[in-house]
């Protein structure tokens, strides 16, 4: 009887599966049809930006999007990616960086159908025609938000509120990885621009996407001093921290402009590489392997400012920028920043992955010297998108207690 | 006020069965999973507007049977998960409560990992996989053994043992990333050796069929094997085991073991047979399905391998609804718990039987009856 039941569940199953999988048969026409894979959905910050500038870019360009959320590194991601193919997509995005060797065995299975991949690091060793990386020098863009908290530390000593040595910033990092040094040293650099005795000290979560660790870590620097708090994590677990204590807060990816505490924020708007990205598979023109926006292409931008931001200190941003743009300020310029005490006259980056640990590509020299400035060359052209800047600078106390 | 309640019988009593028919519990349990489904449908509606309610159904099948990859992802992950609940069986079915299968599996992957790390390249593949399946099935046994010889020698509680196991083999795994990769990014990566070959060009096939073989070889060895009834006796009345003579401490370790053995399977599958890599949450959570799944099952591994099936066919009909209706991550936990709440609630009506208040009749005298 038991069996009897269970064969014909799974019978009907099979049939009500099979004429639905025939009713089913996509037809997308002429439509390019665009995948986005999310390692979670818009509740992280991180995933909202990329959900965000997709549907952007895709209502743009007329292309079907279809948006797969939850994918965690694993060979779901693998699994996610030819579903995606299966579907009729014509080219795949995946945004996490533990996603890329799962999207590259896809790349090398499906020929025919384009991959890219945030904060990669493989597209140009690997070869493959179908596969790609991308990123922005979101440095930049931490670097006038640093700009902006410069000023609001400088408007502390003023009034009084703490002395020029106890201008001390908190950072909550994911790990202790270059994207997150680069950000914060950018930050850092950004906000020592305008208030030399500016200090740092940067904790982690090992986790890029944890609300209570992000919580946690944030209250934690600030009971250890911090009259600042900015953060390389993807949640709202440190904008709510710094609301509940009242300190000032410099965001990521999104603006929290309800937040009394909320000064600015930077973030990557994907929607210029998206859109490129389907202009590209819609052409059949080949697409970078390694590609890199800027302030310029509109890929970094400054967030909406909060309610406390005074117009002087916006114009003030503004001028930044615009010796950004014009490339007669470097965020990494070596004279503004000392290693052990000394400048940084020279620094072999791992540009290069090394796929075969026992036989390392040799790194590469970064430190670059144009128009009489000395700086490192962070996502430069020619190396590759994914930041390299893994220095520790002087001013930075790293606290690790993962 | 005290007289009028007393006069009136209850609307409805609550009376335990002794018996029940096999069919008529399988009758009540496909009730609730298509109860549960029915639900889900409405909750979608809820949610995502009126069209959502068909969407829910057509979504659910094609994202399970719509392609043939789909068919084959659908009996891969029920056999991961199958795996992990083969893996508890054997300690549940004799009450030791192991909820430690998440890092027993984890640090299973973890053995597979560290052989590809310092093996891997410089034997031939086969040999690695062999090598990594010892490894795989040492880290497990340990995890789940240390658990089992606090509980024999000296009474610990193993329920919060085994739970707190899990979050050390985390951040043990953890550490070993850290160490293996210098960049600090958190990520392995997938590893070049020690993969499974594919068979007939597709993945997973490899998976299926050592798990198969496993539930099988369980299914004899609780049916046809001392150990097995040894584990059943243990599990009714340890005072018994004790009066006819069996070791208790002797049969919690010896499966304990046996539940590692599994685990170990299970991390090698993960890692040889699918991601080919390691990370903290490489398991996602399914040590912990694995539990509700074995125990629907009633720890029979044919009942486990249709209850597994049924989970992932959930889980993954849900996820499609979820991509196709735009909604979040978390729309499948949803489905997923409301499946579980109906066919565990379920087992209530096969225990109990509700004896509604006789409609016309006047009881006259509702105490006797009630006795009677």
């Amino acid at each position: 009887m038991k069996k009897k039941i269970l064969a014909l569940v799974l019978v009907l199953a099979l049939v009500a599966s099979v004429a639905i999988g025939l009713a089913a048969c996509n037809d997308n026409g002429d439509q390019l049809v665009f995948g986005l894979i999310c390692l979670h959905d818009e509740n992280s910050t991180y995933d909202k930006n990329f959900i965000d500038a997709a549907r952007e870019a895709a209502k743009a360009k007329n292309a079907k999007l279809i948006i797969r959320t939850g994918i965690p590194e694993s060979a779901a991601c693998y699994d996610a990616a030819v579903d995606l193919v299966d579907q009729g997509c014509d080219v795949i995005f995946a945004d996490s960086f533990g996603h890329e060797t799962y999207i590259l065995q896809a790349a090398e299975e499906f020929p025919e159908v384009q991959f890219s991949h945030a904060t990669g690091t493989h597209a140009h060793t690997e070869g493959l025609d179908n596969f790609h990386n991308a990123f922005a020098s979101i440095y930049e863009g931490r670097y006038l938000a640093g700009v902006v908290a410069g000023y609001e530390l400088n408007e502390m000593i003023e009034s009084g509120k703490i002395t020029a040595d106890q201008a001390k910033m908190g950072y909550v990092g994911a790990y202790p990885y270059a994207e997150v040094v680069s950000g914060y040293t950018s930050f850092y650099l950004g906000a020592k621009s305008v208030c030399p005795s500016v200090t740092m000290e940067v904790r982690y979560t090992s986790s890029w996407y944890d609300e209570t660790a992000e919580k946690n870590t944030a209250t934690a620097l600030i009971d250890n001093g911090c009259v600042l708090i900015s953060q390389h994590a993807d949640s709202s677990g440190a904008p709510t921290a710094c609301e509940e204590k009242g300190v000032p807060n410099v965001t990521y990816n999104l603006a929290f402009p309800d937040n009394d505490t909320y000064l600015v924020g930077s973030r990557i708007n994907w929607a210029p590489y998206f859109e490129y990205l389907i202009d590209c598979v819609a052409n059949g023109t080949e697409v970078a392997d390694d590609w890199t926006g800027h302030l310029s292409t509109g890929s970094v931008e400054l967030l909406a400012y909060g309610a406390g931001v005074s117009d002087e200190v916006k114009a003030e941003v503004e001028k930044v920028k615009a010796k950004l743009l014009d490339g007669s300020l470097k965020v990494f310029d070596c004279s503004t920043f000392t290693v052990g005490g000394k400048m940084l006259t020279e620094y072999m980056a791992d540009v290069h992955p090394d796929p075969d640990p026992k036989n390392p590509i040799p790194d590469t020299q970064v430190i670059k010297t144009e128009n009489g400035v000395t700086y490192f060359a962070e996502s430069a052209d020619g190396f590759r998108s994914a930041p390299y800047f893994d220095v520790r600078i002087d001013g930075i106390t790293e606290i690790n207690e993962a | 006020m005290t007289n009028i309640k007393t006069d009136r019988e209850p609307l409805f009593r609550i009376v335990k069965r002794d018996n029940i028919a096999r069919g008529k519990a399988w009758g009540i349990r496909i009730g609730a999973v298509v109860i549960a489904i029915l639900i889900g449908a409405v909750v979608s509606a809820i949610l995502g507007g009126g069209s959502a309610f068909g969407t829910f159904f057509s979504g659910l099948f094609e994202g399970v049977f719509g392609t043939p990859r789909r068919i084959l992802n659908l009996f891969q992950n029920t056999a991961i998960l199958l795996c992990i609940a083969l893996a508890v069986a054997p300690a549940f079915k004799m009450r030791f409560w192991n909820i430690g299968a998440e890092g027993q599996v984890l640090m299973g992957c973890l053995g597979s990992v560290v052989v590809i790390q310092y093996l891997g390249g410089q034997i031939d593949n086969f040999w690695l996989i062999i090598v990594m399946f010892l490894a795989s099935v040492a880290f497990s046994v340990v995890w789940a053994v240390i658990p089992a010889i606090f509980k024999a020698k000296w009474r610990t509680n193993e329920t919060l043992f085994t739970l707190m196991m899990n979050y050390v083999a985390m951040q043990l795994v953890a550490i070993c990333i850290f160490a293996w990769v210098p960049s600090g990014s958190g990520v392995l990566g997938t590893l070049a050796d020690g993969r499974f070959p594919l068979i007939g060009g597709q993945r997973y096939i490899l998976n299926i069929i050592l798990v198969a073989v496993a539930a099988v070889a369980l299914f004899l060895y609780f049916r046809f094997s001392k150990h097995g009834y040894e584990i059943s006796v243990v599990g009714e009345s340890e005072n018994t085991a004790k009066y006819v003579g069996i070791n208790v401490k002797k049969v919690i370790i010896r499966t304990m073991v046996l539940s590692g053995v599994l685990c170990g399977l299970a991390g090698l599958l993960l890692v040889g047979g699918t991601n080919y890599s390691v990370a903290v949450d490489s398991v996602d959570n399914r040590g912990f399905t694995a539990i509700l799944v074995a125990w629907l099952g009633k720890f029979s591994p044919p009942a486990m391998a249709f209850t597994s099936w049924l989970y992932v066919f959930i889980d993954q009909g849900a996820k499609n609804v979820a991509t196709l209706m735009g909604m979040g991550e978390a729309f499948p936990d949803i489905i997923t718990g409301i499946f579980f709440f109906f066919v565990i609630g379920c087992e209530f009506f096969i225990n109990y039987k509700v004896k509604f208040r006789p409609r016309k009749k006047k009881a006259e005298n509702p105490v006797e009856e009630v006795a009677s």
